[in-house]
């Protein structure tokens, strides 16, 4: 099935995205595909607890959400799906979509899933690995390992279309290969073709934040303004089987797509912009320059591959204790002084109820709580709120720091008000090893109707 | 006479694990020139360091009249589990953007 052209567009770009604008470019794009990213680093080990708990679950949680919204007008337009927001249970995924599909108006689809990025048994056979962040033996993580899931590329994204399938479903692989792995199967693109895998994957880097390219994360009302960021649309590829690719956004939307927008992009996320490294190949965009074609168009040139490494990087969740924090404002003459104030009573409170934090971390929300500048050459603000968040093994004592900071309404500094976000909650950290690729055995699993 | 970066370029943060990376662009060529000279990774070290931040590396896109810098321990141990309100440092970009450059007219200091 050789074609000349192919449209893809992004339907979101993080696990909690916006669905309005995902709906609009399956409408209005005249796409061939559409791509779903939904899983950032540590979210697929909080989906593989839902697992634990119920081995039907472990998807994305808006999974039906998004879907009964996405499919039918996709379906309707032969528009073809590629998502992981089967996240830690692809093939759980397929099947309950299966069981609501028909209630959309969708009774008659293929769907085939993408399995194998799981490999905590790897894991707990080679504890010997190193990790990537320090070098210490993974063997240190083990006993708390809570999820372990390999960064798959673009091949079996297109091994799943090449079943003739209308969507396809997966768990981890790398963010630019949901978009690669059509072009792969539409095209037949080679691994050793690097300066087509180069801008694929450049393409995938470009669109897999959605509206991060067409105008989010961008406007700067006097320097840098978004016609309707309100109605902010997100972004589509048009690649050509030649490798040739342009940038563009859902007609008529809002937003802009610009040379601005798509440097801002490019750099998002990236450290030697020479050697970004993914499981399809090591791709180069220290050479790469924008030409705007029209409004809200634009052309790539200059990206460069590099062949794909030997290893798959894994991705290791494991539990890290519990966070406690908790939030109060104080506003009016002397505010930051009963603020101040407020801060050393919930820290005495809990240092005499015995309880103790191997981390502590306090904000004066208004003067530094983002960038922890020096809160004494910061202006005095007519309001503040005092933030306390402290990092324990024990979930009783992260609980207390919440409790602490709520009872200033009634026993601390004098107007404190406002208090909110007194919750606790376990801390799911992430670490990363490389194994190599003949480890990981992925398989295409073709769902039907039961 | 100092310049501000704001005024000459605009930045966006991202995160891998505890590292922050925020590219500058500058709005035209003239801007480009200065924070080609100025914007130096040990200057912004500087205006990092007191969130343990470091080192910094500095990669340069004269097409794009872009900086990449690569700012390590930038993020209180990484998003998944920073005690910070803004764990995946996406505000450090308007952090980036407060630095003050010695003038384009000065030299290199």
């Amino acid at each position: 099935m050789a074609r000349d052209k192919i449209r893809i567009g992004c339907g979101a770009g993080f696990s909690d995205d916006r669905i309005p604008p995902g709906v609009e470019i399956v409408e209005k794009g005249e796409l061939d595909y559409l791509a779903m990213e939904c899983l950032a680093e540590r979210t697929i080990a909080r989906e593989t607890l839902d697992r634990t708990k119920d081995p039907t679950k472990g998807y994305t949680p808006m999974l039906l959400e998004r879907m009964a919204a996405i499919m039918p007008p996709a379906l309707k337009r032969g528009v073809k799906i590629v998502t992981n927001m089967g996240a830690a249970n692809p093939m759980g995924a397929a099947n309950v979509l299966r069981k609501h599909a028909p209630d959309w108006g969708c009774p008659d689809y293929t769907c085939a899933v993408v399995c194998g990025d799981e490999v905590t048994d790897l894991m707990r056979a080679h504890p010997e690995l190193a990790l990537m962040e320090d070098g210490a033996p993974l063997e240190s993580l083990l006993p708390r390992m809570a999820s372990a899931n390999a960064y798959l590329g673009a091949d079996v994204v297109a091994q799943g279309f090449a079943t003739g399938a209308d969507l396809v479903i997966t768990g981890r692989v790398a963010d630019p290969a949901l978009f690669l792995g059509p072009m792969l199967h539409a095209f037949g693109w080679s691994y050793n073709d690097y300066p087509k895998l180069a801008n694929g994957t450049l393409v995938g880097h470009l669109l897999e934040c959605s509206g991060q390219l067409t105008g989010g994360c961008f406007a700067d009302p006097g320097m840098k303004e978004v016609e309707d960021l309100a109605g902010l649309g997100y972004p589509l590829a048009d690649v050509w089987a030649d490798g040739r690719v342009e940038v563009s956004k859902t007609p008529g939307s809002g937003g802009r797509l610009d040379v601005a927008t798509c440097t801002e992009q490019l750099l998002y996320e990236m450290h030697d912009p020479s050697a970004y490294i993914t499981p399809d190949c090591v791709l180069d965009v220290s050479n790469v320059s924008f030409q705007q074609l029209s409004k809200d168009r634009v052309a790539l040139h200059g990206a460069r591959g590099k062949p794909r490494t030997a290893t798959y990087k894994v991705v290791v969740g494991y539990f890290d204790g519990y966070m406690g924090s908790g939030e109060m404002g104080f506003a009016g003459v002397n505010a930051v002084a009963r603020a101040k104030l407020g801060i050393e009573v919930v820290k005495e409170r809990l240092r005499r109820r015995g309880l103790s934090y191997s981390e502590m971390r306090i904000d004066l929300i208004g003067m530094n709580s983002l960038h922890a500048n020096d809160a004494a050459l910061a202006p005095e603000p007519y309001e503040v709120r005092l933030r306390i968040a402290a990092r324990t093994t024990d979930k009783k004592a992260a609980e207390a720091v919440g409790a602490e900071v709520r009872s200033l309404h009634m026993q601390g500094p004098t107007g404190a008000g406002g208090g909110v976000n007194f919750g606790a909650r376990q801390i799911l950290a992430v670490k990363s090893v490389l194994i190599p690729r003949e480890w990981v055995r992925p398989e295409i699993v073709m769902e039907r109707a039961a | 006479m100092t310049i501000r970066v704001y005024d000459i370029a605009h930045a966006r943060a991202g995160d891998k694990g505890n590292t922050s990376n925020i590219s500058v662009t500058a709005y035209d060529d003239e801007g480009w020139q200065v924070i080609h000279r100025e914007l130096t990774s040990e200057r912004v070290l500087g205006h990092f360091r007191h969130l343990g931040a470091g080192p910094v590396r500095r990669y340069e896109l004269p097409q794009l009249r872009a900086l990449n810098f690569v700012i390590e321990n930038a993020l209180g141990g990484g998003v998944t589990r920073s005690l910070a309100i803004d764990p995946h440092g996406k505000s450090l970009s308007a952090w980036m953007l407060t630095i003050e450059l010695p003038g384009h007219n000065e030299g290199a200091t």
